[in-house]
């Protein structure tokens, strides 16, 4: 997106200049170029306001027919319920928030710590076979959580981590550290390996001069790496959802999804515990915006 | 006065030339042994966390075992992988994630090129405007499918109040047969459009403004224009975001699991979906892993042309 912005600021006004000059017809075609893009950008926007209208919404406005858009009564209940039990203890989906923000931040931690040092190793070092690993390590990425899910819980089941946030911990992990390695990789490629032969000319070992002077210069982009990690362990559903099931264990996405188990749903509620649970996620997505098409290709395209 | 100055400069000089085999061969072998400690840690994990499941899955997949039933596990060869292989459930489910992968790739890399194209001819407000349609995109599969749920609603859904005020009829979305199955499109494409409009508004702001320039000293139409140098340049990287995309839409389970669970009858199962039924509804997991193994395999030849093009791409 850096890149975009730079662009529409160097190449801006030769464009405005010549494009009316030549054509006449630009300037209605500019309008409805303008139009249709509005057009799109309220579809692609609606459902994110409606869940926020939804989640500020008294009930009997949340089921109306036909659906209010405008005039509704404005209300905080629903946010909360989120957080308080009715009995106006903890609630479940509040113990869930905790436990995904334990289980996302440890098996970030974890594959941070994991996958730097293999990512700088791959990096500068002249390791055998170095393309087939790197392949087979993103490979892993790409296999289908559900037919993972099955041996997982039978291993799991074998030695007593299913419904434990350990389990959830290594698998999150385990799925996190393939994309650490392919984006940090890039990340190293970019430090000049100079700055370490300088270094250990003037004495240093090669770990204390990526030490001192090559990880410092990482610690952006390990700071963007880790802030996607975080973002799909936050976001993930189908470990979550089989490989837990107390309400003590569970992580906000399987929690959130047992909201509608019912005869009724609670919509509202559901609403407010989304917004609650995706708010975090805009944030952080918006700090790493740079990397962002790094990140969502899993280190594999860069730009 | 004379000696000690050459002896200083000397002395260092004469260490350093006695030295450098040794330092040499110590600093490759140090090397070797830090590469192998630095990556070793992540390998394992990997493969106690991935290849092995696997191979568990392999080994049961030649089996009768059932994970409820316990009990040993029988070995049958091949009798899961023919079983599955000539099922018609499994054909029927390989049809409908056919029809699901096609349509919601297609249309994500028909919209997201095309707002892609929008957003790059504008001046102002590009930042503004990538950052807005980015949103859905990092959504959590869970609340995509749920407020889509709620969205769809034949009763109370926003969409047919929407539709009856400009005087459509209701649409029974989620619970009739093709429209259900073309609402898991539709949510699956306003969700993953905007990965394919990232990729291709950074293509696009990558063509080098000249070509454009001498085309316009030629005099060529725009169509002209955008068909032999607009897309061609932007081709490329389209096509690693696409196929990234059809990778992830064949394995496709969150979204279905939460916006129909399959439904209404198994219209909207696709072939994820139905392992899951199998595994953990229907307990068999010898034929849930042959089941899991053959879905694996396609996976990884999807992936090897993906990665191979990709390498490729970088080193071309």
């Amino acid at each position: 997106m850096a890149v975009s912005v730079d662009e529409a600021v160097s190449t801006g006004p030769a464009r405005d200049h010549t494009a009316p000059a030549r054509r006449p017809g630009g300037r209605g075609r500019s309008v409805l170029e303008v139009a249709l893009l509005t057009v799109l950008a309220v579809v692609m926007l609606f459902p994110v306001l409606w869940m926020i209208e939804t989640s500020i919404k008294e009930n009997r406005d949340v089921y109306a027919i036909p659906a209010k858009l405008f005039d509704f009564t404005v209300t905080l209940e629903h946010y909360k319920d989120v957080f308080v039990a009715s009995d106006g203890g903890r609630s479940a989906l509040s113990v869930s928030f905790l436990n995904s923000v334990v289980v996302a931040g440890a098996s970030t931690v974890l594959a941070t710590v994991l996958g730097v040092p293999a990512a700088w190793a791959y990096s500068r070092f002249a390791v055998k076979a170095k393309k087939d690993q790197l392949f087979f390590i993103l490979s892993t990425r790409f296999m289908p959580p559900v037919v993972v899910v099955i041996p997982i819980f039978l291993m799991y089941r074998q030695v007593g981590l299913i419904d434990n946030k350990l389990g959830l911990i290594l698998i999150y992990t385990a799925f996190n550290v393939p994309f650490t390695i392919w984006m940090m990789k890039g990340f190293v490629d970019e430090v000049p390996a100079e700055y370490e032969d300088a270094a250990m000319l003037d004495g240093y070992t090669r770990l204390q001069a990526f030490w001192r002077y090559t990880l410092p210069l990482l610690v952006p982009g390990i700071a963007a790496t880790a802030v996607f990690a975080l973002i799909f362990s936050w976001n993930e559903f189908v470990f979550a959802t089989f490989l837990t099931s107390s309400d003590s264990v569970r992580t906000a996405p399987p929690a959130i999804a047992g909201l509608i188990g019912g005869t009724t749903t609670d919509w509202g509620l559901v609403a407010a515990a989304s917004v609650v649970f995706a708010l975090p996620v805009l944030v952080f997505a918006y700090l790493v915006r740079k990397h962002l098409i790094a990140g969502v290709t899993l280190g594999a395209v860069r730009r | 006065m004379s000696e000690p100055v050459p002896l200083t400069t000397d002395h260092p000089g004469q260490v350093a030339s006695a030295t450098p085999p040794a330092p040499g061969r110590s600093r490759r072998l140090s090397d070797r042994w830090l590469a192998v400690t630095f990556i070793s840690p992540a390998m394992l994990l990997l493969l106690a966390m991935s290849v092995f499941p696997l191979l568990w899955a392999l080994y049961l997949s030649f089996t009768d075992y059932s994970a409820t039933r316990g009990g040993p596990a029988n070995f049958i060869g091949f009798g899961n992988y023919t079983a599955i292989l000539t099922s018609a459930q499994v054909h029927t489910r390989a049809l409908t994630t056919l029809i699901y992968v096609v349509g919601a790739v297609g249309l994500q890399t028909v919209l997201g090129f095309g707002i892609a194209y929008l957003i790059s001819r504008r001046t102002h407000g590009r930042g503004v405007l990538t950052t807005l349609f980015l949103v859905p995109m990092m959504l959590s599969p869970v609340v995509v499918g749920l407020f889509w749920r709620f969205m769809l609603d034949a009763q109370f859904g926003v969409v047919n109040s929407m539709l009856g005020s400009i005087g459509l009829g209701q649409v029974e979305w989620l619970t009739r047969q093709r429209t259900a199955l073309l609402s898991l499109i539709v949510v699956d494409t306003w969700q993953w459009t905007p990965f394919i409009m990232l990729i291709a508004l950074a293509g696009l702001t990558a063509v080098p403004k000249y070509l454009y320039e001498a085309a316009s000293i030629d005099r060529a139409s725009e169509w002209f224009r955008f068909r032999t140098i607009t897309l061609p340049l932007v081709w490329p990287l389209l096509l690693i975001a696409v196929m990234f995309r059809a990778i992830e839409a064949f394995r496709l389970f969150d979204l279905v699991y939460i916006l129909t669970n399959g439904g209404p009858g198994v219209s909207t199962e696709t072939l994820s979906f139905h392992i899951y039924k199998v595994a953990f509804l229907g307990f068999n997991t010898g034929t849930a892993s042959a089941y899991g193994i053959l879905m694996v395999l396609v996976v990884i030849v999807l992936t090897q042309f993906y990665l191979r093009y990709l390498n490729k791409l970088k080193e071309g």
